[in-house]
C-alpha cells in the first residue's frame, strides 16, 4: 500500500495519559510519527494536538476512528489535502565568529528569521515556516557548522471560516478529577 | 459524609447494584478488603488465580448482561488479570477491574509489587484510571461502570494506591455522568437505514450475518422480525451463536473457519450481506479479499471504528443494533426469496456439515450432542478454547438467547472453567455446562477449588484426547503430521476433581455417556465427567488458513453419516 503523509488535528481534554493513549494507537501499527505538537487550545482544559504521520490512507483513517474513540477525545480530523496553513518553529545553533557572523545574519534576513542569541563562537537562529523553508535555511547554514537543532514539528490550521474541530462553548467539567494514567 | 477511600469503593459498588466480586487480595488491597465485611450485600468469591477472577467476571457479565467486577492486588496480581482483561476487551464484555497499587509516595520507584498496570492495560481496556485521591473515587466509579456497560461494552480498570484506600474523603455518589466527549451513537442515521431497506428490497440472495452485538443489545426479537418479514437466511459468527434460534427454518448455523459448509457457500453466493453486530473477524471471513465476492454489504455496528476496518462496506449504519433493526423493520418490505432459500436447503442436504459417525468409539461430537439431548437445549454452555469449543458450538442446538459463552477474539485457553463459574454465580437457577478440553482446562484447573469452596453447581464435561487437539489438527493437516509439543499426558481428572471435593466420573464408552450426564445433572452441586474421546478426531468443516470461505474442507471419511443436519432440515414453511 502506498504511504502518504497525513496531518491529523485533534481536540482533547487536557489530562495526563491522553497523549500516551493517542500515540499508542500509532505505535501498535508500527507507524513512526513524524511529529507531534501539543498545546493549549482556545478553551481552558482542552488541548490541541497536531500529528504528522506516514501511512496508507485507509490505515490512517482506521487509526483516526480509533483516536476518536479515546474517551477524552472531542474530535480528530485528517486535514491532509484541505486548504491548510502549516508552520513549525526551529532553533538552529550555528558556529559563528566575527569573520562570518555578518554572512549568517544576511541569510537569516533573507529567510525572515531572527537571531535570538549571540555568543563568541555561535548564534542561535529562530526560524518559523513550513517544513521546506526550515529545511532550506538549514541547508544554507550547514556549511558554517551546526552545533544543535531543535524543531517543534508542524502545527496546522485550515484557512477561512470554521475549522474541522468543533468550537467548544463551555469547557467540559469532568466529575472524576482523579489523574488518569501518567504520560 | 466522610468515609475512607475503601468505604467509598464499597459504597459505590453497592450503588451500582454489584452483587458479586471475584478476586484475590494482597498487601496493597488490604484496606479495601478490610472494609468489605461491612457490606454483606457484596459477595466476594476468592478465586485461586487472578486470571480466573477476570474470566469469572467476564462469564458473569456475559450471562447476566451486568457489569462483572474483579479485584486483584498490585504487581503480580494485576498482571495476572491481564489475559482476562484482554479477553473481555476483544469480546466486548463489560467489566470493572480494581487493582491495588503501592502507596502514592512509592509510585514510580519500583517498590515491592509495583507495576504500571494502567500503562500495561492501556491498549486492552476501554478506559483506565489511576486514582490519585479519595475525593475523585465516586466520580471515577460512576464513570467506570458507565463506560464499561454502555456503547460497545468493554473492560475498565481502576488502579487504587493503598494510601488512597485509607484516605478520608466526602462521599456523594454522583447521579449524573459527566463525560462530554463520550457519546455512543445509538440511533442509526435514517437515510442510511432507508438505503439499507432499499438494498434489501432489491436483493435476490440476501444473507444476514449475526454477531454478538445482537446478544449485547438484546435484539433477538428485532432480528427474528426482520428475518421472517423479508425471509432472509441467517448465519451467525462464533460469538453470535445462540442469538438466533438454530432450529428456525432460516437458520444456517455458524460461518467461518469451522462453520457449516453451506453457511460459507451462502456467503460466497449472496448478493447482499447484512452484517449485524459483528466485526468481520478473520476467523469468520477467511481470506478477506475473496469474502462475499458478489455481495453488497450493509454493516450495522455501534462502533464506528469497526466500519470499513476489514471489508469494504456499501451501507454503514452506526448505532445500537436493537434500535437500528427496529427502524429497519418498519421500512423493510415483506418479501420472499424462494429460489435462494431452496438453493441453501439443497446445499445443506448435499453438504452435511455435522456428522457423528456410527460405531463404538467415543466421539466428542457424540458427547456434545448427548449434553444437548439431556439439557433439551436449556443450559448455558460455556467453553474453553480448542477443538471442544468448535464441537460445542456445532453439535449443540442453541435455540435460547444467550446460552453460548466462549472466548472468541482472544481465543483464551483456560477461559471455560472460571467463566462457567461466573455464569453460574450470575444465573444460579440455570443449568451451566462447562465443555472443556484437557489442554484448556489445565490452564485454570485450580478454580475447581473455588467452585468447591463456594458450592457453585457447574457441570463440567472434559473432552479429553490427550492432545492440544486443535494445534495437533493443524500439524496433521498442514505440518506433515509432525506432532511437536502437542501430545499431553493429562492427569486422572476424576481423582483431581475428587481431591478438590467435586464428585466425578470417567466415561469411555458411548453407552455410558447418557447415564453419566444424567448423574451429573441429578447431583445438586458441581460434577465433573472425564470423557476419554477419540484422540485424533478432527473438527470439520474447516476452511484452511489463507483459503477463501468457499474452499471449505469437509469431513473426508466415507462412512460418515449426517445426523444433526438431516434432523435439522426445516419443515418447509417458506
Amino acid at each position: 500500500m502506498a504511504t502518504t503523509k497525513h496531518i491529523l488535528v485533534a481536540l482533547v481534554e487536557d489530562k495526563p495519559g491522553v497523549l500516551n493513549r493517542m500515540a499508542s494507537l500509532f505505535r501498535r501499527r508500527g507507524f513512526n510519527i513524524d511529529s507531534i505538537a501539543v498545546g493549549h487550545s482556545e478553551m481552558p482544559n482542552m488541548s490541541r494536538m497536531t500529528f504528522v504521520v506516514n501511512g496508507p490512507a485507509t490505515v490512517v483513517e482506521q487509526v483516526r476512528k480509533q483516536l476518536d474513540k479515546v474517551v477524552e477525545t472531542v474530535k480528530v480530523s485528517d486535514i491532509t489535502g484541505d486548504n491548510v496553513i502549516t508552520r513549525e518553529l526551529a532553533f538552529i545553533k550555528v558556529k559563528a565568529n566575527s569573520a562570518n557572523r555578518s554572512e549568517i545574519i544576511q541569510i537569516v534576513d533573507i529567510f525572515r528569521a531572527n537571531i535570538v542569541d549571540v555568543a563568541p563562537d555561535s548564534v542561535i537562529i529562530e526560524a518559523t515556516g513550513d517544513e521546506d523553508k526550515i529545511n532550506s535555511l538549514f541547508n544554507l547554514v550547514r556549511g558554517f557548522g551546526i552545533k544543535e537543532i531543535s524543531r517543534t514539528g508542524r502545527i496546522a490550521m485550515t484557512r477561512g471560516g470554521s475549522g474541522p474541530l468543533p468550537v467548544m462553548k463551555k469547557p467540559p467539567k469532568s466529575q472524576a478529577k482523579g489523574k488518569k494514567v501518567t504520560k | 459524609m466522610k468515609m475512607t477511600g475503601a468505604q467509598i469503593i464499597c459504597e459505590s459498588l453497592v450503588k451500582e447494584g454489584v452483587e458479586v466480586i471475584f478476586g484475590i487480595l494482597g498487601g496493597s488491597l488490604l484496606p479495601l478488603y478490610d472494609a468489605l465485611p461491612h457490606y454483606p450485600q457484596l459477595r466476594h468469591i476468592l478465586v485461586r488465580h487472578e486470571q480466573g477472577a477476570a474470566h469469572a467476571a467476564d462469564g458473569y457479565a456475559r450471562a447476566t448482561g451486568k457489569v462483572g467486577v474483579c479485584f486483584a492486588t498490585s504487581g503480580p496480581g494485576a498482571t495476572n488479570l491481564v489475559t482476562g482483561i484482554a479477553n473481555a476487551h476483544l469480546d466486548s464484555a463489560p467489566m470493572v477491574a480494581i487493582t491495588g497499587q503501592v502507596a502514592r509516595p512509592f509510585i514510580g520507584k519500583d517498590a515491592f509489587q509495583e507495576v504500571d498496570i494502567t500503562g500495561i492495560t492501556l491498549p486492552i481496556t476501554k478506559h483506565n484510571y489511576l486514582a490519585m485521591d479519595a475525593a475523585s473515587l465516586p466520580g471515577i466509579m460512576k464513570e467506570a461502570f458507565y463506560l464499561a456497560g454502555t456503547g460497545r461494552p468493554g473492560p475498565v480498570l481502576i488502579d487504587l494506591p493503598r494510601d488512597v484506600q485509607q484516605e478520608p474523603a466526602e462521599f456523594n455518589y454522583p447521579d449524573k455522568i459527566n463525560l462530554p466527549q463520550y457519546k455512543p451513537t445509538l440511533q442509526g442515521h435514517p437515510a442510511q437505514i432507508k438505503k439499507a431497506a432499499k438494498l434489501i428490497g432489491e436483493s435476490q440472495r440476501p444473507l444476514i450475518i449475526a454477531g454478538r452485538g445482537i446478544t449485547i443489545s438484546g435484539a433477538y426479537a428485532e432480528l427474528k422480525e426482520l428475518v421472517e418479514k423479508a425471509q432472509i437466511p441467517v448465519v451467525t459468527t462464533l460469538l453470535g451463536t445462540s442469538c438466533f434460534p438454530e432450529s428456525h427454518a432460516l437458520s444456517y448455523g455458524m460461518l467461518g473457519m469451522h462453520g457449516m459448509a453451506y453457511a460459507n457457500m451462502a456467503v460466497d453466493a449472496a448478493d447482499l450481506i447484512i452484517a449485524i453486530g459483528m466485526r468481520f473477524d478473520d476467523r469468520a471471513t477467511a481470506k478477506v479479499s475473496a469474502f462475499a465476492p458478489h455481495a453488497h454489504i450493509i454493516h450495522i455496528d455501534i462502533d464506528p471504528a469497526e466500519i470499513g476496518k476489514n471489508v469494504r462496506v456499501d451501507v454503514p449504519i452506526v448505532g445500537d443494533v436493537k434500535l437500528v433493526l427496529g427502524e429497519l423493520n418498519k421500512l423493510a418490505d415483506k418479501s420472499k426469496h424462494i429460489d435462494w432459500v431452496r438453493k441453501l436447503d439443497e446445499w445443506r442436504k448435499e453438504h452435511p456439515s455435522l456428522i457423528i459417525r456410527d460405531g463404538e468409539s467415543l466421539l466428542p461430537q457424540y458427547v456434545v450432542r448427548q449434553i444437548y439431548e439431556a439439557t433439551k437445549g436449556e443450559a448455558i454452555v460455556v467453553t474453553g478454547v480448542g477443538q471442544h469449543q468448535m464441537w460445542a458450538a456445532q453439535y449443540y442446538w442453541y435455540d435460547k438467547p444467550n446460552t453460548f459463552i466462549s472466548s472468541g477474539g482472544l481465543g483464551t485457553m483456560g477461559f471455560g472453567l472460571p467463566a462457567a463459574m461466573g455464569a453460574k454465580v450470575g444465573c444460579p437457577d440455570k443449568t451451566v455446562w462447562c465443555i472443556d478440553g484437557d489442554g484448556s482446562l489445565q490452564m485454570t484447573i485450580q478454580e475447581l477449588a473455588t467452585i468447591a469452596q463456594e458450592k457453585v453447581g457447574v457441570k463440567i464435561a472434559v473432552l479429553r484426547n490427550n492432545y492440544l487437539g486443535m494445534v495437533r489438527q493443524w500439524q496433521e493437516l498442514f505440518y506433515g503430521k509432525r506432532y511437536v509439543a502437542t501430545p499431553l499426558s493429562s492427569p486422572d481428572f476424576v481423582k483431581i476433581s475428587e481431591a478438590y471435593g467435586i464428585p466425578a466420573l470417567r466415561v469411555e464408552r458411548r453407552a455410558e455417556v447418557a447415564p453419566a450426564i444424567q448423574k451429573a445433572m441429578a447431583e445438586p452441586g458441581a460434577f465433573l465427567i472425564d470423557f476419554i474421546v477419540e484422540p485424533e478426531e478432527n473438527v470439520y468443516p474447516m476452511v484452511p488458513p489463507g483459503a477463501a470461505l468457499a474452499e471449505v474442507l469437509e469431513e473426508p471419511r466415507k462412512e460418515a453419516k449426517a445426523v444433526k443436519d438431516s434432523a435439522k432440515l426445516p419443515v418447509s414453511n417458506i
